[in-house]
């Protein structure tokens, strides 16, 4: 009974959290890894460009609130959710036309895109909090949870309970089911086979009739949906906040560089990594403790090995073990 | 003499300010084998490519079955009937055999599975690796993919640049038999090759080149037999 | 040569034109942060311009700069080593001595049982720490928590602490650099954004050192306090002979006093790496930064430059974020914003100029009076454009809206600079 017990506290505060958590950093670092494939260069916008699909899935999410629409016991926001995609990708398209194409035709070096990255990141930071304000902002409606605690101990009659919030389960769906799809897309399909030419070998792409502005393109169209949809799970998750997003960028980097670049299986791989690594590290295990150890073993303190506002510690320290074991990550990424 | 199928004239240009092409011609029929041998830094590489426009030219042009082609660019030249096999990194190394190939025939629409049955049918060992990432076989193998990725576009003259480099004799032999095999067929093929002696024995035609121009062209036979290039290219 | 006068004329009579049309007060206040940034600037110059690492983390060394700041000149907390500041140290020494024996093991170690043996280390080694360290913390920040409740520092001049800062910025760039130079270089940006958001949460969190979001205040200052010049008849007669507000007069010779001691030091910074630049080292770095694969032939330790022009720049970085803090006389960790202290400076050295000392210092002066000024020029045009609105709701959420507008307009220039004229006002020679 123990036992069972630790197992549910084990599920309900570390394994649903951080599955959650590690589906939402994967696709935040699918994008990061093939903007790095295909364009080149390690994008330092990511974690505005998803701010900016949220802000606009958010408006179309009102929007839509206004009009008196919902999507039953789901949350709107997953009506909403083409609407952002569409917004961002037309916005990441600008961006591309703006900037990144004048340095991909020079051939500029990586660096000087990853600069301009920078200075994408001003812009979309700056065009967020103008439009939709620093502050945070809720907008997960519809049920909150699947299954309640109390439900679950009368249920079972176990002493702890066991919470699925909805959101989380929404998390792992659409979270399973982007990469479902973009997975197929990359291995099945003649596009999807094009772009990893092109990511393998761009002189060769070229040599066999495959259109450069075409795959950057869709790239840029990808990169679009898997960020909006990255943020907007997020979000409901948690909620919105232009800063935090920000802040996302440096799990998400280290995602995709322990995963290794360039390699989305990696990002994937990373993401869920450096997720179960941030909650359990930073969880308090003395009550899991409490009921498997006999208890003149049980611990005094919390058993946390990490506060909690340490959490981009344990992203950073995984990155760093990963630069000095094995720099081109667990999937072997593209070049050192 | 027939319109050749591919023929660069007079072909004058370079990187920056130098010249390395100064008016060499070269041309290719149809069915034929053209080989272009010459010393190091002679401009062979650099005249192929300069035919596939992966390099423009000061003055000369290039002229595909009577179409004057000068300005059009490498992807354009592609669905006219060209294809290219660099000399380095001419496979996609992370994706399979069977990916490699698909590639090569991105751009077409029909169906692709007669050439693909006959790259396997002149290659057969690709065709027992085909779900093997082609990063993953040996250098021999790698440059039947590659060849094998350039035929896929059903080309009507296909260009190799030093497909030999780096090979054992062994495979050099095999490979060769393919690109007379490949050229039974109707493709015309123009290479360049450092192993002159193995190369010119099955050229239908040979190009000596020096600093950008023509020293000899004669049949591959005639070229073996011509003293002079004996002496000065063959080694004796 | 007519340019730079022109241009550094240009900046002078920005500020000039603020002070007359502002105030002076005001004006003198925008000078003293520009003067700091450009020292920034110039650090980071040096790691871009000289040498092409690409540092993301100036907000994290500027921090370590404060730092140093409070743990050099406040006065020591009376009792806290007793009550577990020793404990503290003992665990901090701890840590190195765990992380030194983590290395010993992987060196010597092969196989798969090196990766257990690291973990196994790293993990016993984090319990014993966390057991020795947490006493220490809980008995330091038990005194007067709503005073003090940290180690305090040691009691030392304020100037003193300036270099203590660079010494901090430097040890972190050496730890971080060891590990993320030589791979590919955006690894050093990604690297350099971690240990920034970290240095800054150990700065939020860790009581017993910042004291973490509750602030330092009223740290020690190198030149008088206004409200002393105020009471000292001396001075008041002597402004009142020349027709000045003594309370106006007394804030703008501290300001002036302020301006002294920086720009000394950034004359001095200047100098120093004007003739850097110059030297034969100068000219390696250059050299390694245009081709590192012919420096490395020609027998160049490229790894080795490299870790050391990054340590002194984050050096000078530290010692300009030693002085922000001075100036501000409080540390207060909740306010590093990488957007504001990391990114802005990036857009100071490539507006600048990167490779060009005068170039990151103009762009220091020209950025920071924009980035202060950009905001009441939005408001205002903003207020005239919107004056033909209605009020309502776009009105006020616009009104709003005019804070954000200087990121966006920061962004913007980074890009046209990038794109248009990537070598910047002052191009390197």
């Amino acid at each position: 009974m123990d036992f069972l017990n630790a197992m549910v506290v084990l599920a309900n505060f570390v394994v649903i959290p951080a599955l959650a958590y590690g589906a939402q950093l994967a696709l935040g670092a699918l994008g990061v890894t093939l903007v790095y494939g295909l364009l080149r260069f390690s994008n330092f916008a990511h974690g505005d460009t998803m701010a900016f699909g949220t802000m606009v899935t958010i408006l179309a999410t009102w929007g839509l609130q206004a009009a008196g629409i919902g999507f039953g016991p789901l949350p709107t926001a997953l009506l909403a959710l083409p609407v952002g995609i569409a917004g961002t990708a037309l916005f990441a398209l600008a961006t591309d036309r703006a900037v990144y194409r004048f340095y991909r035709k020079n051939r500029a070096a990586p660096i000087i895109m990853t600069m301009a990255s920078l200075g994408v990141m001003f812009v979309m930071n700056g065009v967020v909090r103008f439009v939709i304000g620093v502050d945070d902002i809720s907008f997960a409606d519809g049920e909150r949870f699947l299954v309640t605690a109390r439900d679950f101990r009368d249920a079972t009659g176990l002493d702890e309970g066991l919470a699925i919030r909805m959101t989380q389960i929404i998390t792992l769906v659409v979270a399973g089911v982007a990469m479902a799809l973009l997975f197929w897309f990359l291995n099945r399909t003649r596009t999807g086979k094009s772009m990893r030419a092109f990511a393998d070998n761009e002189d060769l792409a070229r040599l066999s009739g495959i259109n450069p502005e075409r795959v950057v393109r869709l790239t840029w169209i990808i990169v679009a949906a898997l960020a909006t949809t990255a943020g907007v799970l997020y979000g409901l998750d948690k909620s919105f906040k232009a800063f935090t997003y920000f802040q996302l960028l440096l799990p998400i980097f280290a995602a995709a560089v322990v995963g290794g670049l360039g390699s989305p299986l990696g990002a994937v791989a990373g993401g869920f990594l450096i997720a179960f690594s941030e909650v359990g590290i930073t969880y308090a295990w003395k009550k899991v403790a409490t009921y498997v150890l006999p208890e003149a073993l049980a611990p005094d303190g919390l058993a946390q090995l990490l506060s909690t506002d340490y959490k981009f510690a344990v992203s950073f320290a995984l990155l760093v073990l990963v630069l000095l074991v094995r720099p081109t990550g667990l999937f072997r990424g593209k070049s050192v | 003499m027939s319109e050749p199928l591919l023929i660069g004239q007079s072909m004058v240009g370079g990187y920056g300010a130098a010249n390395i092409l100064n008016g060499c011609t070269i041309s290719v029929q149809r069915g034929e084998i053209a080989v272009i041998v010459g010393p190091n830094g002679a401009g062979k590489s650099t005249a192929m490519k300069a035919m596939f426009g992966m390099m423009s030219l000061r003055s000369g042009s290039v002229m595909l079955n009577g179409q004057d082609i000068t300005a059009l660019s490498p992807q354009d030249r592609v669905p006219l009937g060209m294809a290219f096999v660099p000399q380095t990194h001419n496979i996609f190394t992370s994706m399979t055999v069977q990916e490699n190939l698909e590639m090569g025939a991105f751009l077409r629409r029909d169906n692709i599975h007669a050439t693909l049955e006959m790259v396997y049918y002149l290659f057969p060992v690709l065709a027992t690796k085909r779900h093997q990432p082609a990063g993953e076989l040996s250098g021999g193998q790698r440059q039947q993919v590659a060849v094998g990725r350039a035929l896929m576009t059903e080309p009507r003259v296909l260009m190799l640049d030093e497909p030999t480099a780096g090979v054992s004799p062994i495979v050099m032999d095999e490979l060769f038999d393919r690109i007379v095999e490949i050229a039974r067929t109707g493709i015309s093929i123009m290479m360049v090759e450092q192993n002159a002696r193995q190369a010119l024995e099955i050229a239908h035609r040979g190009y000596v080149l020096v600093q950008g121009e023509n020293r000899f062209t004669d049949t591959g036979a005639a070229l073996m037999a011509d003293p002079d290039v004996r002496r000065s290219f063959l080694g004796g | 040569m007519m340019r730079n006068v022109l241009l550094f004329a240009l900046v002078a009579a920005l500020f000039i034109l603020t002070g007359a049309l502002q105030s002076w007060n005001s004006a003198l206040g925008i000078l003293n942060m520009a003067v700091i940034s450009a020292i920034m600037a110039i650090g980071l110059n040096m790691q871009w311009g000289y040498a092409g690492l690409f540092n993301v983390g100036v907000m994290g060394f500027a921090a370590l700069g404060g730092l140093g700041v409070v743990l050099t000149s406040t006065s020591p907390v009376q009792g806290a080593m007793a009550a577990g500041g020793w404990r503290i140290l003992g665990a901090l020494i701890f840590a190195v001595a765990v992380i030194v024996l983590a290395r010993i093991l992987w060196l010597r170690t092969t196989g798969k049982i090196r990766y257990w043996l690291l973990a196994a280390c790293l993990i016993v080694g984090a319990i014993i720490f966390r057991i020795i360290f947490d006493a220490g913390v809980e008995g330091v920040e038990s005194i007067r928590p709503t005073l003090e409740g940290n180690i305090g520092g040691l009691g030392l001049p304020v100037l003193l602490a300036w270099p203590v800062g660079a010494i901090l910025a430097a040890g972190a760039a050496w730890a971080i650099g060891k590990t993320a130079l030589g791979l590919r270089s955006d690894y050093l940006a990604i690297a350099t954004l971690g240990i920034a958001e970290i240095i800054l949460s150990v700065m939020r969190n860790e009581e017993w050192m910042s004291r973490g979001v509750k602030n330092v205040i009223g740290l020690p200052r190198p030149v008088p306090y206004e409200v002393n010049l105020q009471q000292d008849p001396d001075f008041v007669a002597w402004v009142v002979r020349h027709g000045f507000d003594p309370v106006t007069a007394s804030s703008i010779v501290v300001k002036l006093c302020y301006l002294g001691l920086f720009g000394l030091v950034l004359a001095g910074i200047m100098l120093l790496a004007e003739l850097a630049l110059r030297s034969p080292w100068g000219r390696m770095m250059r050299a390694i930064r245009d081709n590192e694969i012919a420096a490395s032939a020609m027998g160049k330790d490229v790894k080795a430059r490299h870790l050391q022009i990054f340590i002194i720049g984050s050096a000078v970085i530290g010692l300009a974020g030693a002085m922000m803090t001075t100036l501000d006389a409080q540390l207060t960790p909740s306010s590093y914003q990488p957007l504001r202290y990391t990114f802005l400076i990036w857009v100071m050295v490539i507006v600048g100029g990167s490779g060009n000392n005068w170039g990151a210092m103009l762009g220091g002066f020209i950025i920071w009076w924009l980035w202060v000024m950009v905001e009441p020029i939005g408001t205002a045009a903003l207020s005239t454009l919107t004056d033909a609105l209605s009020d309502g709701w776009l009105k006020a959420h616009l009104q709003d809206g005019v804070a954000h507008i200087r990121l966006l307009t920061m962004g913007v220039i980074l890009l046209l600079v990038l794109r248009f004229n990537p070598r910047g006002l002052l191009p390197e020679r």
